[in-house]
C-alpha cells in the first residue's frame, strides 16, 4: 500500500485546473447562494452556455478570445433570461425554474434538432488551440517539486485557472465588501425589510444572478479550454449539486470558503479514489472482497462519509462563523 | 387638545378634511375574495403629527399600511403623499419619497450588524451601485453616514451593540432598532405597525417617548395600536377603524367616549339586559 501515492495524487488534484475551475464557479454560486440568498439549482446550466458560447464561436470561425466573451456574455444573459420572470416571485420558484432551465438546455444542446450548431451528443472538439499556443512552457516537458510533477500543458492551465481564481475572488471581495455588498446580504436576510428601506430589491438580485452567472460561465470555459472538448453530458445536475457541497464546505457567505471548499472537496474526492484503487490492487483483503468496480462505488460511499463528517463537526463551513448559524431567524 | 392645536377645530366625523394634510387617501378599496379588508371614503392625516390607527383585530388596520406604502395593491383608490400621488408606486420608492414602514413582526437584518442594520437603510449611497461599488469613490459618504448611524444608535440606547449581530439582539432591542433603522432613511412620515407589540411595561414607556420625540423633531407619525391607554397618552389624533372602514376620527378624549366605537371593540349588544 503506497501512501505517499495516495497523497500526492490528492494533492495534484487540489493544484489542477479542475479544482480551480470548481472553485471559479464556487464563487459565483456563492455570491448568488451565500449573499444574495438565491437558490440557484441550475449552476452547472451557465457553466454548459460559457463553454458551448466558446466552442461554437470558435467552431463557426471565430477566434478564441472572441469565442471567451461570447461566453461570458451567453451565460450572463441567461441570468437575466432566468431572473426577469422569476426574481419577482417567492424564492422557490427560481429554485424550480432554474433546475429546469437547466435540465433543458442540456436536452436541447444534446438533441438532433441543435446538431448543426452543437454537434449534438458528440459535442465539439479542439477549439482552444489557440490557448495553448500561447504557452509558454514545452507541452511535454516534465516540471514539480519533489514527487508533485506535471506537464508543460497542465502547468499552463493550471496557472491560468489559479490566476483567474485570484482575480475573480478579488473582484467578488471588492463589491460584497462594499454598500452594493450591504444591500445584497440585507436581501438575503429579509426582502420586505430591504424593500422598506428603499431598496431596488429586483434589480439586486438580478445584477447578482446575472455577475454570477457569468463568473460560472468563465469557470465552463476554463474547463472546456482545459479538455479541448464539451459534450452535453458533462453538465448533469450533480455538478450543480457538487458546486453547492463545496460552497457549504467551506463557508457559504465568506470569501475564500469557495476556494477552500473546492480544495478539500477535490482532495477528499482524489485521496479516497487514490487509496481505494491502491487498496484494491495491493491489500490481499480488499482486493478479494471488491471488484475494481465495486471499489469505485464504494470510493463515493466514503466521499459521502467524509462530507457528513465536516458538516456534522463545522456546520457553518471551514470559514463560516458559528455566531452567525446560531442565530435563530426571528 | 387646546384650543391652538392645528386640529382643535376641526370636525370629530370620519374622513374629515385637514388643515395641512400630508398623507391623503380616496376611495381606498382593497378585497380578499368577498371581503373587503379596506374600504375607505377618505382619510388625511395631519403633518407633524402623531395619529394613531386604532381597531379591533381584522379590521383592515395592517391592510391599510400595506396599502399605503405600497407593499398592497388597492382594487380601487388613490392616495397622495404631499400632493404627489403614489398609485402604483413601488414599495421601496414610496420610502424613498419618505414614508418609512416598520412591521408588525420586527424584522431585523439578523445576520448584519446593529451598524450595518442601520448604514444599510441610508439613502442616495452612491456605493450602493454596482458601478459605485466596482470603482470605490464611496467611503467619504460612507463615514458620514456612520457617524449619524452611531448618534442614532446612542439615542436608541443602542450604540454598546454596535458591532453585535442583529439577530441576537432582544425582541425589544429589536423594535428600538427597527425604529432607528427607520429613522436613518430621514423619512417625512413614519408608518409604525403595532411598535409596542409583545413589548414589556418599561420599554413601552421608552418607545412612547421615542415616538414623541419623532413629532418633535419634525416628522409624521402614523401607528397602529391596540391598547387604548397607550394612545390617549401620546396621540394627537386617533382614527378608529372596524371591519375596513373608518368609523370615527378625533382627539383622543373625544373617542373614548365614541358609542360606536365602544361597540365596535365590545359588540353592539353589551350592557344589554338579557332578553
Amino acid at each position: 500500500m503506497d501512501w505517499g501515492q495516495v497523497f500526492i495524487d490528492g494533492i495534484l488534484a487540489v493544484l489542477g485546473p479542475v479544482t480551480a475551475a470548481y472553485a471559479i464557479s464556487a464563487i459565483g454560486l456563492n455570491l448568488q447562494f451565500g449573499y444574495a440568498g438565491l437558490l440557484n439549482f441550475g449552476h452547472v446550466a451557465f457553466m454548459l452556455v460559457g463553454a458551448y458560447g466558446t466552442a461554437i464561436t470558435v467552431d463557426l470561425g471565430g477566434p478564441l478570445w472572441l469565442g471567451v466573451i461570447v461566453g461570458v456574455l451567453a451565460s450572463g444573459l441567461l441570468g437575466l433570461l432566468i431572473g426577469l420572470p422569476t426574481l419577482r416571485l417567492r424564492a422557490d420558484y427560481l429554485a424550480i425554474t432554474t433546475i429546469a432551465v437547466a435540465e433543458v438546455i442540456r436536452l436541447v444542446v444534446r438533441s438532433s434538432w441543435a446538431q448543426p450548431l452543437t454537434n449534438g451528443v458528440f459535442g465539439i472538439q479542439g477549439f482552444a488551440d489557440a490557448f495553448f499556443d500561447l504557452n509558454p512552457f514545452p507541452a511535454s516537458e516534465l516540471y514539480g517539486i519533489g514527487a508533485l510533477v506535471v506537464t508543460g500543458r497542465k502547468l499552463w492551465t493550471m496557472l491560468v485557472g489559479w490566476a483567474l481564481v485570484v482575480l475573480l475572488t478579488l473582484l467578488v471581495r471588492r463589491i460584497i465588501t462594499s454598500p452594493w455588498g450591504r444591500v445584497l446580504k440585507a436581501i438575503r436576510e429579509d426582502e420586505d425589510a430591504t424593500l422598506s428601506l428603499g431598496k431596488h430589491v429586483f434589480a439586486y438580485k438580478l445584477q447578482a444572478l446575472m455577475i454570477g452567472g457569468g463568473i460560472a460561465g468563465i469557470a465552463g470555459i476554463l474547463l472546456a479550454v482545459e479538455q479541448q472538448n464539451v459534450t452535453p453530458d458533462a453538465y448533469l445536475p450533480k455538478i450543480t449539486f457538487i458546486l453547492y457541497v463545496i460552497v457549504i464546505l467551506g463557508g457559504a457567505g465568506t470569501i475564500m470558503g469557495p476556494i477552500l471548499g473546492a480544495a478539500i472537496f477535490q482532495f477528499l474526492f482524489f485521496t479516497i479514489d487514490a487509496l481505494m484503487v491502491n487498496a484494491q490492487a495491493n491489500v490481499a483483503w480488499v482486493g478479494s472482497l471488491l471488484s475494481p468496480a465495486a471499489a469505485g462505488q464504494v470510493k463515493l460511499v466514503l466521499v459521502g462519509v467524509g462530507l457528513m463528517i465536516l458538516m456534522v463537526f463545522r456546520p457553518q463551513g471551514m470559514l463560516g462563523s458559528r455566531e452567525e448559524v446560531l442565530i435563530d431567524e426571528r | 387638545m387646546n384650543a391652538d392645536h392645528p386640529l382643535a377645530d376641526v370636525e370629530r366625523e370620519p374622513g374629515v378634511p385637514k388643515p395641512d394634510p400630508v398623507l391623503c387617501a380616496e376611495g381606498l378599496r382593497r378585497s380578499f375574495g368577498g371581503i373587503h379588508a379596506v374600504d375607505i371614503e377618505r382619510l388625511e392625516v395631519q403633518r407633524h403629527t402623531i395619529t394613531s390607527l386604532i381597531g379591533p383585530n381584522g379590521a383592515g388596520k395592517t391592510t391599510l399600511f400595506n396599502l399605503l406604502t405600497g407593499f398592497d395593491k388597492p382594487n380601487t383608490g388613490e392616495w397622495r403623499l404631499n400632493g404627489g400621488t403614489l398609485v402604483g408606486i413601488a414599495s421601496f420608492r414610496v420610502a424613498r419619497r419618505g414614508m418609512v414602514r416598520t412591521f408588525q413582526l420586527t424584522r431585523s437584518l439578523a445576520r448584519l450588524t446593529v451598524l450595518d442594520n442601520l448604514l444599510v437603510a441610508a439613502k442616495d449611497h452612491e456605493g450602493e451601485g454596482l458601478w459605485g461599488a466596482l470603482t470605490g469613490g464611496w467611503r467619504g459618504t460612507e463615514e458620514a453616514n456612520r457617524v449619524r448611524a452611531f448618534e442614532l444608535l446612542e439615542r436608541f440606547g443602542l450604540d454598546q451593540m454596535a458591532d453585535e449581530y442583529a439577530g441576537g439582539l432582544s425582541g425589544g432591542q429589536r423594535k428600538l432598532l427597527e425604529m432607528a433603522r427607520a429613522l436613518m432613511m430621514e423619512p417625512e412620515v413614519v408608518m409604525l405597525d403595532e411598535p409596542m407589540a409583545g413589548v414589556n411595561p418599561a420599554l413601552t414607556q421608552s418607545l412612547l417617548g421615542h415616538i414623541i420625540g419623532l413629532r418633535e423633531s419634525g416628522k409624521t407619525v402614523v401607528f397602529v395600536e391596540h391598547d387604548m391607554d397607550v394612545v390617549q397618552e401620546i396621540s394627537d389624533w386617533v382614527v378608529v377603524m372596524a371591519q375596513g372602514r373608518i368609523i370615527a376620527e378625533g382627539p383622543p378624549e373625544s373617542i373614548a367616549r365614541n358609542r360606536e366605537v365602544i361597540d365596535a371593540y365590545l359588540g353592539a349588544h353589551h350592557g344589554e339586559a338579557a332578553p
